[in-house]
C-alpha cells in the first residue's frame, strides 16, 4: 500500500519534472543534428519561471473559459500522467481510469484548448482550433485501435495491467505489436505537433496548428499551456514505453528498490526516444495540411492491421 | 423509497393517473387557448410537476413487481391492456425526467406570436407526452398502435406550429409521411406476430414461431422503428422537422420521442419475438454504425444550429442502435452476460442523449429568442451576453462530445468494452470484422467532438458576427431552471454511473435473465466485467482533476502574485481584427467536405474574378434525397398514373370492367 502510494507520487513528480527536460533534450538533439548551437537543457524551465513572474495580458473580449482552459488542460495532463505506468505499475489511481478514459482525457484537453482558441475570435485562433480538432478526430481512433490491440493481448484495458502482462511475456517480435508500434509512432508525431504534421518551432506561419491556438496566451497561462504540451509528449512517450518496451517498469508487487532501478532505465529510454524523435524531425519535411489526413489514415490502417493480425494469428 | 411503501400505491396505476393528468392539463389549456399567461404560468409548470412525479414513480416502479391492468377503454371485446415492467419504467423515467426540464423551460419560452395559439400548443404538447407514456405501457398491439399514432399526429401538429410558412408545411408533410410508412411496418410486424384473434403481447410472448417468420417480424419492426429513430435511409425527415418545430418541441422530439423507437425495438426483439438470431444483431449493428457515421459527418457541415443538432441526433440514435445490435448479437450466441452489458450501455446512452440533446436544443431556443437567428453565420460571442445559457450549454457540449467525467463518456466506455469482446463470438469472420466496428465508433465519437467544438465555438465564443447581437439578453428564470435540471442530470449520470446501472440491470434481469450482480457492489468504481479487466471511477476522476486544477491555481496565486491586464487581442500584430475574419461554420465544415466528399452532393457557386457583386455559395445535399427519395416518389406517381388509366371516368368502361370480372369469376367457379 505504502509502496503503491509512493509509486504514485513519485511518478507524478517525475512526470512533472522530467517533461520539460525531455522537451529540452529533444530541442538540443535537433540543434546538434542541424548543426546549430544547442540551447541549454534547462531552457524550458527558465522559460516557465520567466513567464510565471510576468503579468498576464488578456484580450479585451476574453471570457472566463479562456482563463480556465490552461488550468483544465494542465490538470488533464497531470491526471493522465497519474494513470500511465512509467516507473511502476502499482498505481492506485490507475483503477480510476483505464486507457479509454486516458484517451478521453486527451480529448478533454484538446477540446478545451480548441474552445479557448476560438474564444478571442482571431483568424489564427479559429484556424488552429479547426485544424487541431481535425488532427484529433483522425488520430483518436488510431490511438484507440493501438490500445485495443494491446488490451486484446492482455485482456484488460487498464494500462498498468497491460504493461504488467506484456513485460512478463518472453522476448520475441510480435507482429501485431509491431504494426501497432508504427501506428503509435505516427499518432505520437501528429498529436504532439511534431514535424511531419506541425512544426513546433513556428510562431508566425500559416501552417501552424498548436502554436496558433496559443497565440493569445501570455505569462502564467502560456507557461501552463506549454508545460501541458511538454507533459503530453512525456505521457505519449510513457504510453509507448508501457506498450512496446515495458521492460524495466516495476511490476505490481515490486518493492521500493525496483522503483529505484526503474528510474535510470526510464531516463535511458527517454534519452533514446528523444534522440529518435529529433532524428525523425530532422529527416522529414512538413506535410501540407491536407496530406495530414493521409498520414493519419496510414496510422489508422497500421493499427487496424495490428488488430487483425492479432485476431488472425493470436500473437 | 418512502412513496413506494404507501398503502394502495401501485406504479402502474400511478402512471395511468399521471398520464391522465397530462391529458387534463392539455384540455385545460384548450379552454383558455389565447390566454398566454394562464398556459405559461399554470399549465406548463403543472405539466413539469407531473413529469417529475412520473420520474419518481418510474424509479419506484423499476424495482416493484411488474403490474398489468385491463382498461375499460378501447373497442368492445378489445379492451386496452397495459403493463409496466422495468424496460417500460426506464423509458418512463426518461420521459418524466426529460419532460420536467423541457416543460419548465417551455413555461418561459412560449409567448404570443404568429402560429398556433398557446393553449392549442399546450394541448398538443401534453397529448404528445401522454401518448408517449401510452406507448411505453401498452400491452397489446391495438393499444400500442393507437398510442404510436397519437404520438406521431400530436408531434406533427407541434412541428407545424408555424403552419403558414411553406418550408415548415413541407417539413411537416415529410415527417407525417415517413412516420406513417414506418407505422405500417410495425403494423405488419404485429400481423406476423399475432396468434389467432388475440392481439395481446401476452399471447405473442407465449408462442414460438419458425425462424423465417420471426426474422420477418423483426425486420418489419426494425423498419418501423428505424423510421421513427431516423436510421438510414429513413432519416430524411429529422433534419427538416427538428428545425421547423419550436425549440421545446424539438427537444422533446429529439430527446424523448426518438427513444420510443429504441424502446420498441428492444420490446420487439427481446420480449415479443424472443430468441433473437445473431445475424439480426449484425444487421442492426451495421445499420447503426452506418447511420452514426453518416449523421455525424453531415452534422459537421451544417450551417443552421438546429439542423446540426438534428443530424447529431441521427448520429446518437445510430450509436444506440449499435448497442441494440451488440445486445442481439451476443444474445443470439447465448453470451447473455455480455448481452446484458451491451443492453445497459444502450439504455444508458438513451438516458444520456435525452439529457444533453434536450439541453442543447433548449439552449438553441434561448439563443433564437435572444437573437432571432438560427444561422451560425450571424451568431457569435454570446457567452458575454448570455452567461447562464452559455455555461449550461457548455456542460451539454462537453457531455455530448463524450468527455470524461460527464455522462456521454460512460455509455461510450461501456460500448467500447463490449466491442472488445466481439472477438470472442463463436463464428468465423464475424469475430474479426465486428471488433473493427469499435474503430468506427471511436471515429464517430471523435468526430462528434469536432462537431461540438464547431457548434459551441461559433455560437457562443469569438466576436459577435452581427452588430445587434450586443443586445442579446440571457434567458429568464424558468428557462434557466429547465436548462439547469438537464445539465445537472448530465453531471450526475456521468459521475454516479453505478447507482444508475443498479436500477438499469433490473431490465436485463427481466429480458435476458442475467444481471451484473456483484460487479456493481462498489458505488464509486464501475467495473462491469471484472476488476482486472477494466474499471472506471468517475467520482475520483473528477476529484483528481479538480484537485490538480485547484492546487495549480492556488500555487499560481500564492507563489507568483503576477497581475493581469486587458488589452486588444494580439493576433500576431495584424491589428485590424474584425468579426468576419473568424472561421465560419462553412469554414469549419471544409475539412470534412474534403475528406468525406463522396458522401455529399455539393453544389457550389463560385464567382468569376470580374464579378461586380460576387456571390459565393455552397449547398450541401443529402445524396439519398436525389438517389432514393426522388426516384421512389417518381415510382409512386408512375404507379398512380397506371391506376388512373383504369379510371377514365366513363361509365361504359366501368361497365366493361364489371362484365369482365363477372366472366372471370364465372370461369373460376365453373
Amino acid at each position: 500500500m505504502i509502496v503503491a502510494f509512493t509509486n504514485q507520487l513519485l511518478e507524478l513528480a517525475v512526470a512533472l519534472l522530467a517533461a520539460p527536460l525531455l522537451l529540452g533534450w529533444v530541442n538540443q538533439c535537433r540543434a546538434w543534428l542541424q548543426n546549430r548551437r544547442a540551447p541549454s537543457l534547462w531552457l524550458p524551465y527558465r522559460n516557465y519561471r520567466k513567464l510565471f513572474h510576468k503579468d498576464a495580458v488578456l484580450a479585451a473580449n476574453a471570457s472566463p473559459l479562456f482563463r480556465a482552459a490552461p488550468y483544465v488542460v494542465f490538470g488533464s495532463m497531470v491526471v493522465a500522467a497519474a494513470i500511465i505506468p512509467s516507473l511502476g505499475s502499482a498505481l492506485p489511481f490507475s483503477r480510476v481510469a483505464d486507457a479509454i478514459a486516458l484517451v478521453g482525457l486527451f480529448a478533454t484537453a484538446r477540446m478545451f484548448m480548441a474552445l479557448a482558441a476560438m474564444d478571442i475570435g482571431t483568424a489564427f485562433g479559429t484556424l488552429g482550433a479547426r485544424r487541431e480538432m481535425m488532427i484529433g478526430f483522425l488520430a483518436e481512433p488510431a490511438l484507440l485501435m493501438v490500445i485495443f490491440t494491446a488490451s486484446l493481448i492482455s485482456s484488460s484495458t487498464s494500462l498498468a495491467a497491460i504493461s504488467d502482462t506484456l513485460v512478463s511475456r518472453e522476448l520475441a517480435i510480435y507482429p501485431s505489436l509491431a504494426f501497432a508500434a508504427i501506428a503509435f509512432l505516427l499518432v505520437l508525431l501528429a498529436e504532439n505537433a511534431r514535424i511531419p504534421v506541425d512544426n513546433p518551432a513556428t510562431h508566425l506561419e500559416l501552417t501552424m496548428i498548436h502554436e496558433a491556438m496559443l497565440l493569445e496566451y501570455s505569462a502564467r497561462h502560456l507557461a501552463l499551456m506549454e508545460w501541458a504540451a511538454a507533459l503530453k509528449l512525456f505521457n505519449y512517450a510513457a504510453i509507448g514505453f508501457a506498450l512496446f518496451i515495458p521492460w524495466g517498469i516495476a511490476g505490481r508487487d515490486a518493492g521500493l528498490v525496483e522503483l529505484l532501478y526503474a528510474a535510470p532505465l526510464l531516463a535511458v529510454k527517454l534519452l533514446c526516444a528523444g534522440a529518435v524523435l529529433a532524428l525523425i524531425e530532422t529527416l522529414s519535411a512538413k506535410l501540407r495540411i491536407f496530406r495530414a489526413p493521409e498520414f493519419l489514415a496510414t496510422a489508422f490502417l497500421f493499427a487496424v492491421l495490428g488488430m487483425l493480425v492479432h485476431l488472425l494469428l493470436g500473437s | 423509497m418512502p412513496w413506494s411503501t404507501w398503502p394502495g400505491y401501485s406504479p402502474i396505476d400511478a402512471t395511468l393517473v399521471l398520464a391522465g393528468v397530462w391529458l387534463l392539463l392539455g384540455v385545460a389549456g384548450l379552454t383558455a387557448a389565447r390566454n398566454t399567461a394562464f398556459v405559461a404560468r399554470i399549465v406548463f409548470p403543472l405539466g413539469a410537476l407531473v413529469g417529475l412525479m412520473m420520474l419518481g414513480n418510474a424509479i419506484a416502479g423499476i424495482v416493484a413487481p411488474v403490474g398489468a391492468r385491463e382498461l375499460l377503454l378501447g373497442l368492445p371485446d378489445m379492451p386496452f391492456h397495459v403493463r409496466q415492467d422495468a424496460l417500460s419504467c426506464v423509458f418512463l423515467a426518461l420521459l418524466g425526467g426529460g419532460s420536467f426540464g423541457i416543460s419548465l423551460f417551455a413555461s418561459g419560452y412560449f409567448r404570443e406570436g404568429p402560429g398556433a395559439a398557446p393553449g392549442l400548443l399546450g394541448f398538443q404538447y401534453h397529448v404528445f407526452l401522454a401518448s408517449m407514456a401510452g406507448v411505453l405501457i401498452a400491452d397489446d398491439a391495438y393499444a400500442f398502435m393507437v398510442a404510436w399514432e397519437v404520438m406521431a399526429l400530436s408531434s406533427y401538429f407541434l412541428v407545424v406550429t408555424q403552419h403558414k410558412v411553406p418550408a415548415i408545411q413541407r417539413a411537416g408533410f415529410l415527417y407525417l409521411l415517413i412516420a406513417h410508412v414506418g407505422a405500417l411496418g410495425i403494423l405488419l410486424s404485429f400481423g406476423v406476430l399475432q396468434q389467432g384473434s388475440s392481439l395481446t403481447f401476452e399471447a405473442m410472448r407465449a408462442t414460438s414461431r419458425p425462424a423465417v417468420w420471426a426474422s420477418i417480424a423483426y425486420f418489419l419492426a426494425l423498419f418501423g422503428c428505424g423510421a421513427k429513430a431516423g436510421l438510414l435511409p429513413l432519416h430524411a425527415w429529422l433534419p427538416e422537422a427538428h428545425p421547423a418545430a419550436p425549440s421545446p418541441v424539438s427537444a422533446l422530439m429529439s430527446g424523448v420521442m426518438l427513444k420510443m423507437a429504441v424502446y420498441a425495438t428492444l420490446r420487439f426483439s427481446l420480449d415479443l419475438i424472443g430468441g433473437p438470431l445473431w445475424w439480426w444483431g449484425l444487421a442492426t449493428l451495421v445499420l447503426g454504425l452506418g447511420t452514426a457515421l453518416f449523421g455525424v459527418v453531415f452534422a459537421a457541415v451544417q450551417t443552421d444550429m438546429k439542423r446540426l443538432l438534428a443530424w447529431s441526433s441521427i448520429e446518437n440514435l445510430g450509436i444506440a442502435f449499435t448497442g441494440v445490435g451488440l445486445t442481439l448479437l451476443f444474445r443470439g450466441f447465448g453470451l447473455d452476460a455480455l448481452a446484458a452489458i451491451a443492453l445497459l450501455a444502450t439504455l444508458y446512452h438513451c438516458l444520456n442523449h435525452a439529457c444533453f440533446k434536450s439541453l442543447l436544443f433548449l439552449a438553441t431556443g434561448s439563443v433564437l429568442h435572444a437573437t432571432g437567428e438560427r444561422n451560425f453565420g450571424k451568431l457569435g460571442g454570446l457567452i458575454h451576453h448570455m452567461p447562464w445559457v452559455a455555461g449550461l450549454a457548455l456542460v451539454g457540449t462537453l457531455a455530448i462530445a463524450g468527455l470524461p467525467p460527464l455522462n456521454g463518456f460512460v455509455a461510450e466506455w461501456l460500448l467500447l468494452q463490449v466491442f472488445l469482446f466481439t472477438a470472442s463470438v463463436p463464428q468465423p469472420f464475424i469475430d474479426m470484422l465486428v471488433p473493427l466496428g469499435a474503430a468506427l465508433l471511436a471515429l464517430v465519437a471523435a468526430l462528434s467532438a469536432y462537431v461540438m467544438v464547431k457548434f459551441y465555438g461559433v455560437v457562443f465564443l469569438g466576436l459577435p458576427r452581427e452588430a445587434d447581437l450586443e443586445q442579446a439578453r440571457d434567458a429568464g428564470v424558468p428557462e434557466r431552471l429547465g436548462l439547469g435540471w438537464l445539465a445537472l442530470a448530465c453531471v450526475l449520470l456521468g459521475v454516479l454511473p453505478v447507482p444508475v446501472l443498479r436500477y438499469l440491470q433490473v431490465v436485463s434481469a427481466q429480458l435476458l435473465g442475467t444481471t451484473l450482480g456483484g460487479r456493481l457492489d462498489s458505488w464509486w468504481l464501475l467495473s462491469p466485467i471484472s476488476a482486472e479487466r477494466a474499471s472506471y471511477g468517475p467520482v475520483f476522476f473528477l476529484v483528481g482533476l479538480v484537485l490538480v486544477v485547484v492546487i495549480t491555481a492556488a500555487v499560481m496565486r500564492r507563489l507568483y502574485r503576477a497581475g493581469e491586464r486587458r488589452a486588444a487581442a494580439w493576433d500576431c500584430g495584424f491589428g485590424r481584427l474584425d468579426a468576419r475574419m473568424q472561421d465560419t461554420a462553412e469554414g469549419f465544415g471544409q475539412p470534412i467536405r474534403r475528406m468525406f466528399g463522396p458522401l455529399f452532393e455539393i453544389h457550389r457557386t463560385v464567382p468569376s474574378p470580374t464579378d461586380r457583386a460576387p456571390v459565393y455559395a455552397v449547398r450541401i445535399e443529402d445524396p439519398l434525397w436525389n438517389r432514393l427519395y426522388r426516384p421512389l416518389g417518381r415510382l409512386v406517381l408512375w404507379l398512380a398514373d397506371l391506376v388512373s388509366t383504369l379510371q377514365r371516368g366513363r361509365v361504359s368502361s366501368y361497365l366493361l370492367y364489371s362484365f369482365l370480372t363477372l366472366i372471370a369469376l364465372l370461369i373460376l367457379v365453373l
